[in-house]
C-alpha cells in the first residue's frame, strides 16, 4: 500500500497533463521567439544595409533630384537638420504645455471633475491617429496661410509633431508628481513656503527624472513620425540658410525615407536605407537613454 | 520647558505677511498651469471641430451613402469610402487576431519562471524597443525585404486555395496581406508590454494557491492568472486595435493604394489613413472634403475603440491590491 502511494507521487512525464504542459510551454517559447524575430531582422537589415551606405558625403550633401546616377545621388544632410529643427520646435511648444498641464492635474486638482475630464481627453488625444494631427494642422495653418502667408513650413510640421508629444508628456508628468510622497509637500508648507515655491523647489526636482524619461520618449516618437509631416512640412532638398527658411518646406529623415523608398531608382533607395540607419540609431539611443534616466533613483511605488 | 517668546517677537511674526510678489507668482503660476491643462481640451475639441467643419460639404452631399459606395472619381465628383473603411477594419482586425496569441503568449512566457530572469528581461526590453522603430522604417523593410521574401509563400496559398474568394487574386507585390503582417509587427509590442504589466500585477498568492491544490502551470495560467489579468490584457488589445486602425506610413507603403474593392487579401487595397496620406497632398475642392469625411470616420472609429478600452479596464479590473 505504502509503496504504491509513493509511486503515485512521482512525476510522470507521459501523463496527459504533463505532456500538455510541455506543449504549451514550447508554444509560448516559440511565440516569444517569433515576437523578437522582427526586431532582430529589422535592426540587422537597417544596420547592415543602411550602415553600408553611410559615409561623410551621405551625411553632409543635399540629396540630388531622383535619377539613376549612383555617383551623384547626394546625401541626407538637410533631412537630418530638418528632423532636428522640427523636433526642437515641437519640444518648445509641447514641454511647457505638457509639464504645465501635468502639474495642474497632479498638484492643483487631484480628483476634480475638470481634472478627470482632462485626463480622459489626454488619453483620447493619445489615441488620435497621427495622420489626423497632420490633417488638422493642414486645415488650420497650411491652407489658411495663417503663419505670415507661408503654406507648407517647418513650423507647421513642428506644431503637428507637438500635438503628438503632448499626451505622453502630460501623462508622465502627472504620474511622476503623484508618486512624490505627500510628506514632502506638507513639510514644505509647514516651513511656510507658498505652493509655487513648493512645486518649483520640492516636487518638480523630486519628479525630474521620471518627467525627463517621458519627454525623451515623446521626443523619440516625434522624431520618427512621418504621417503628420507629409502635408505640413512637405519635403525640401535644401539646407535652411536663414531664419526665414523656417517658413518654407522642410525636409526630414522620415519623409525622406517615405519619398525615396517609393522611387524606382536604386540610388534613392540607398539614401532611404542610410536615413533609416541614422533614424533608428537616434531613436534607439534616445529610448535607451530614457530607460537609463528612469533607473536613476526616481520615486516609484515600491521605493516610497 | 516651554519656549518663552516675548511680546515683541510674537508681534513681529504676526506682522510678517507673505510678500505680494510671491502671492502674485503663486496665483499666476496656478492660472498658467490651468491654462495649459485646458489647452489639451481645446486642442482635442478643435481637432474634432475642424475635421467636422471641413467635411460638412461631403456629409451633406453624400450622407451615409459615403460609407457604402466604393466610387472614387474626382472627374465626376463621386466619392465613397467603402473600400477604405473595409480595408481599415479588415487589416486591423486580422492583424489583431494574429497578434493576440503571439503577444499574450510572449507576455506569459516572460512573466513565468520558465527560463532565467535575465533572458526574460532581455526579451521584454527587445519587444519594447521594437515599438521604438518608426513605422516608416518598418515600411521600408516591408517593401524591400519582407514582401519579396513572403511572396512565394503567398503564391503557394494562391495556387492551392485560389478558388476561395479571399485568396482569389495572384499576389503581385503590394497588397493587403503584407500590410496585415507589418501591422502585426507594429502592434505586438503594445499587446506584449501591457499584458506583461498586468500579468506581473497578479498577486503570487493566487498562483501558489493554485499550485497547492495540484494545478499544473498551464491550468494555473488559463484558470487563474489570465482571468485575474484580463482587464489589462483587454485594454492593451483594444489600444492596439486603435493603433492599427490609425497606422499610416508602413501600411501606405505596402498596401498598394487601390480603391478597387476586392475580397482577396492578396489584392491591393486602401485604408482610410493610407488614402489620406496618398491623396491629401494633391486634392482640392470636394475631394478634400471627402477625404476629411473619411478622416472623421477614422477618428470616430478610433475614439470609440479608445473610450471602450478605458471603460473596459475600469469595468473588468479586479481589485487585488
Amino acid at each position: 500500500m505504502k509503496s504504491s502511494s509513493l509511486k503515485n507521487l512521482t512525476y510522470k512525464p507521459s501523463l496527459a497533463r504533463n505532456v500538455g504542459n510541455k506543449i504549451l510551454t514550447i508554444t509560448a517559447a516559440s511565440f516569444a521567439a517569433i515576437s523578437v524575430l522582427p526586431l532582430l531582422l529589422v535592426i540587422s537589415y537597417v544596420i547592415v544595409k543602411g550602415g553600408s551606405y553611410i559615409n561623410i558625403e551621405t551625411l553632409i550633401l543635399e540629396p540630388e533630384p531622383p535619377g539613376d546616377d549612383l555617383l551623384s545621388a547626394g546625401g541626407i544632410g538637410p533631412a537630418i537638420t530638418g528632423t532636428f529643427i522640427m523636433t526642437v520646435i515641437a519640444s518648445i511648444i509641447s514641454i511647457p504645455v505638457g509639464v504645465g498641464g501635468g502639474i495642474y492635474l497632479a498638484e492643483y486638482s487631484k480628483s476634480g471633475r475638470f481634472a478627470k475630464f482632462v485626463r480622459f481627453g489626454t488619453n483620447v488625444l493619445a489615441g488620435v491617429p497621427s495622420i489626423i494631427a497632420g490633417v488638422f494642422i493642414y486645415a488650420i495653418i497650411v491652407s489658411t496661410k495663417i503663419l505670415f502667408g507661408s503654406m507648407f513650413s517647418g513650423i507647421a510640421g513642428g506644431i503637428s509633431l507637438s500635438i503628438l508629444m503632448l499626451p505622453t508628456i502630460i501623462k508622465t508628468t502627472d504620474e511622476a508628481l503623484k508618486l512624490v510622497p505627500d510628506n514632502l509637500r506638507r513639510a514644505a508648507f509647514g516651513i511656510g513656503s507658498s505652493k509655487f515655491t513648493m512645486i518649483y523647489n520640492i516636487t518638480l526636482p523630486a519628479a525630474f527624472n521620471s518627467i525627463s524619461t517621458g519627454i525623451l520618449l515623446a521626443l523619440a516618437r516625434a522624431a520618427g513620425e512621418t504621417a503628420p509631416l507629409i502635408f505640413t512640412a512637405l519635403f525640401s532638398r535644401y539646407y535652411i540658410t536663414s531664419f526665414d527658411d523656417l517658413f518654407y518646406e522642410m525636409g526630414s529623415l522620415s519623409v525622406l525615407i517615405y519619398n525615396f523608398a517609393l522611387e524606382p531608382y536604386e540610388a534613392q533607395n540607398q539614401l532611404a536605407w542610410a536615413a533609416s540607419f541614422i533614424l533608428v540609431v537616434l531613436l534607439l539611443s534616445l529610448n535607451i537613454l530614457s530607460r537609463w534616466i528612469g533607473t536613476l533613483g526616481a520615486f516609484s511605488k515600491n521605493k516610497v | 520647558m516651554p519656549l518663552r517668546v516675548d511680546k515683541a517677537t510674537t508681534s513681529l511674526f504676526l506682522k510678517r505677511r507673505r510678500p505680494t510678489s510671491e502671492k502674485l507668482v503663486d496665483i499666476g503660476f496656478k492660472n498658467f498651469v490651468l491654462a495649459m491643462a485646458s489647452l489639451v481640451a481645446v486642442v482635442l475639441f478643435s481637432i474634432f471641430a475642424v475635421v467636422y467643419y471641413e467635411s460638412t460639404e461631403s456629409i451633406t452631399r453624400y450622407g451615409l451613402r459615403f460609407l457604402f459606395s466604393s466610387a472614387w472619381n474626382p472627374v465626376t465628383d463621386e466619392y465613397g469610402a467603402f473600400t477604405a473603411i473595409y480595408g481599415t477594419l479588415f487589416t486591423s482586425i486580422a492583424s489583431l487576431l494574429i497578434a493576440i496569441p503571439l503577444g499574450v503568449g510572449t507576455a506569459i512566457f516572460i512573466t513565468e519562471n520558465i527560463i532565467p530572469k535575465y533572458i526574460r528581461d532581455l526579451i521584454g526590453i527587445m519587444v519594447e524597443l521594437l515599438a521604438a522603430i518608426p513605422s516608416v522604417v518598418l515600411g521600408l523593410w516591408a517593401v524591400f525585404i519582407m514582401e519579396p521574401f513572403i511572396r512565394p509563400f503567398l503564391n503557394m496559398i494562391y495556387e492551392i486555395f485560389g478558388f476561395i474568394p479571399f485568396f482569389g487574386t495572384e499576389p503581385l507585390g503590394a497588397g493587403m496581406m503584407p500590410a496585415i503582417l507589418i501591422l502585426v509587427v507594429m502592434i505586438l509590442p503594445i499587446i506584449t508590454s501591457i499584458s506583461k504589466d498586468s500579468l506581473d500585477q497578479v498577486p503570487s498568492n493566487l498562483r501558489q494557491a493554485a499550485y497547492g491544490i495540484g494545478a499544473t502551470r498551464w491550468t494555473t495560467i488559463f484558470k487563474v492568472i489570465i482571468p485575474a489579468a484580463i482587464s489589462g490584457i483587454t485594454g492593451g488589445v483594444l489600444l492596439a486595435l486603435g493603433r492599427a486602425m490609425g497606422e499610416t506610413m508602413a501600411v501606405t507603403m505596402i498596401i498598394g493604394n487601390s480603391n478597387n474593392f476586392s475580397w482577396s487579401i492578396f489584392a491591393p487595397s486602401y485604408t482610410i489613413s493610407s488614402m489620406l496620406a496618398n491623396q491629401f497632398g494633391e486634392a482640392d475642392g470636394s475631394q478634400v472634403s471627402s477625404l476629411m469625411y473619411a478622416g472623421l470616420i477614422l477618428m470616430i472609429l478610433t475614439l470609440m475603440v479608445n473610450v471602450f478600452a478605458q471603460w473596459i479596464v475600469k469595468k473588468l479590473s479586479l481589485k487585488y491590491q
